[in-house]
């Protein structure tokens, strides 16, 4: 049945999710893990506006950014757990969506893209000057737990159940989305925007819920990076490579499908591993050439993904039902 | 006398601003597809000057003529190999194909040429002028008359030639200029390429007269949104207006707040500008 998408698939990919960590318990593959997990979270939080409703934003840090700020923040000013930071990161990630949302949503595509874009450096740059969020320096978590609620731990083993758990969360949401009117209206909007409206598809205001309900999520993988990590600075929160991340990463797997980006993290986040260990400290420079280098062949080749590459090769048993 | 010379020098740097938007502008309004690697190619004009000065020993004119066919080539085969594919095709892979693209140029320069900051060594346009009491660097000057000047020259190739109607033509109604006997494939290859041209062009006069690192491509693309957004989509002396006035707000507000604030300042005009009148100051709603 197309509604619960490929039952055994998700059967097998949670049972493996569960014990990895069990199996591989050294640190290295722990943290290989824990970053997957991450970036599974955050971009399968960008594929809800990127993929579904086909909004395509290359600015998505602003939200990661919100989210790993706050923890820190206001741990660093009155002392409160870290925690404590996340919902103000949602409220204000809500509030600049909607802002970046309400003017260019109502222009053709592109518009949302550079908005997104130049709202994302804006704040990178300002970021890096103020002195209250720590400037270029950035900000500092608790070093040792006062309690439990710090979400402060010596192992990475906690962290990883914590993410799988979100992204179990993330995941299930976007499942009752693609079988609600919403997801309906999204890939409505999605296929033809004008048809969809003369359908009396509340356009505008459905694209800013995708790109809200978005945005929670994103600032919510945000606030966990920061308290995993215990420190932020404006490259690691609002830089350009945390946003390209969530795009080559949904695009890969397939933007618009439930376990695209999770399949697109499967293979990244590996392959990235690789290359910073085989190049060491110049790594990161051809990670970014690397990335370039696979987005543009995503979208010259496979625009669909790795799922819709699937869907023609595979033998027929093994394809994915349609959605509608 | 100080700020004068602050606003001179601020609409120099906007000529040149308005040369490399004028390339967005003309692929924008033409076929409505953004190039998010504009900025790389400015940064790709500015080391085929810095290659050509160095290895060749070329003069202004030799490395302004070799970055300007050098991006023509690279604008061509940028729109064959890739933007023909996927112009059509959904809007994720139209800006995911220049996004990309934008990334390899920009960490395959920093890969070649490192993350240092380079300039040209010397050539012919060293040195200061006096303008009635305003100190310019000789390039700085230079480079902004030019910039004008091709900036009008491809604006009247656009507006008075017959390369020009075809590429009008094309751009209003793709298959009535078919009909017509106009080829769309190769007036877009062509836009690509004057596009590229006048981005590589502005990059030559840009590496004249100040230094650079492959970071600039990033900065120069998101300016030359700005200047397309204030200006209008597809018109060139809008982009022209637009680039001189963004030059000199860049260059006052360096002046008055410090230089950290000119990125700032403009990217938010841009925001403010999204928010008041997203058709752009002098474009039609």
């Amino acid at each position: 049945m197309k509604n619960v998408p490929t039952n055994w698939g998700v059967v097998v990919l949670g049972a493996c999710l569960l014990v990895y960590p069990m199996i591989f318990s050294g640190a290295f593959y722990l943290d290989i893990g824990v970053t997957f997990l991450l970036a599974a979270i955050s971009a399968s939080a960008w594929n809800i506006v990127g993929g579904y409703a086909g909004q395509v934003s290359v600015g998505h840090s602003i939200f990661y950014g919100f989210g790993a700020y706050c923890p820190l923040l206001f741990y660093q000013l009155f002392g409160w757990p870290p925690m404590a930071g996340i919902p103000i990161g949602i409220a204000l990630s809500i509030a600049v969506a909607i802002l970046i949302g309400l003017p260019t949503f109502r222009l053709s595509g592109h518009y949302f893209s550079m908005a997104t874009i130049a709202v994302a450096e804006l704040i990178r740059i300002f970021t890096g000057t103020w002195d209250l969020v720590g400037a270029a320096i950035g900000l500092q978590g608790p070093a040792v737990a006062r309690g439990w609620w710090d979400l402060t731990f010596r192992g990475e083993l906690p962290y990883y159940y914590i993410f799988l758990v979100v992204l179990a969360l993330l995941l299930f949401i976007t499942w009752l989305m693609e079988q609600r009117r919403f997801g309906y209206y999204l890939r409505a909007i999605k296929t033809n925007e004008r048809a969809a409206r003369s359908l009396g598809v509340p356009v505008l205001q459905t694209k800013i819920k995708a790109l809200a309900l978005s945005a929670v999520f994103t600032s919510i993988a945000g606030s966990l990076y920061s308290i995993k990590t215990g420190f932020i600075d404006p490259e690691s929160g609002f830089g350009i490579l945390v946003s390209v991340q969530m795009v080559i990463i949904a695009a890969l797997g397939g933007a618009g499908t439930l376990f695209g980006p999770v399949v697109g993290a499967l293979i990244l986040i590996p392959l990235q591993t690789a290359t910073n260990t085989w190049f060491g400290g110049g790594g990161s420079g051809l990670t970014f050439i690397l990335y370039g280098g696979i987005i543009v062949l995503i979208a010259r080749f496979e625009p669909g993904g790795l799922f819709d590459l699937w869907d023609r090769i595979a033998p027929k048993r093994w394809r994915r039902g349609h959605a509608a | 006398m100080l700020l004068l010379q602050v606003v001179v020098g601020g609409l120099l740097l906007g000529a040149i601003y308005a040369l490399f938007s004028s390339g967005l502008t003309l692929i924008w309004g033409m076929m409505n597809v953004i190039n998010f690697a504009h900025g790389e190619f400015v940064m790709l004009g500015m080391y085929v000057a810095l290659l050509v000065v160095v290895w060749l020993g070329g003069g202004p004119a030799a490395f302004g003529t070799a970055a300007a066919i050098a991006l023509f080539v690279l604008g061509v085969v940028v729109y064959a190999g890739l933007i023909r594919h996927v112009m059509r095709g959904p809007m994720l892979a139209q800006i995911l194909s220049t996004f990309g693209l934008a990334l390899l140029l920009r960490y395959t320069a920093f890969w070649i040429f490192s993350a240092n900051f380079v300039s040209l060594p010397e050539t012919s346009l060293s040195g200061t002028i006096n303008l009635g009491g305003i100190l310019l660097p000789v390039a700085q000057l230079v480079a902004g008359v030019v910039a004008i000047a091709f900036t009008i020259a491809l604006h009247l190739l656009l507006t008075r030639t017959n390369i020009g109607s075809r590429l009008l033509a094309v751009s209003e109604d793709r298959s009535a200029a078919m009909l017509m006997g106009i080829r769309p494939d190769r007036m877009q290859a062509l836009a690509w390429g004057l596009a590229g041209c006048a981005a590589g062009i502005a990059g030559a006069l840009m590496a004249t007269a100040y230094p650079w690192s492959p970071s600039v491509g990033e900065t120069f693309g998101l300016i030359a949104f700005v200047v397309v957004a204030f200006g209008g989509f597809g018109s060139v002396p809008g982009a022209l207006y637009a680039g001189l006035i963004i030059g000199l707000i860049q260059a006052v507000s360096a002046f008055w707040f410090g230089p950290i604030y000119k990125d700032i300042i403009v990217y938010s005009l841009f925001v403010a500008l999204l928010w008041l009148r997203p058709q752009g100051l002098m474009g039609k709603a």
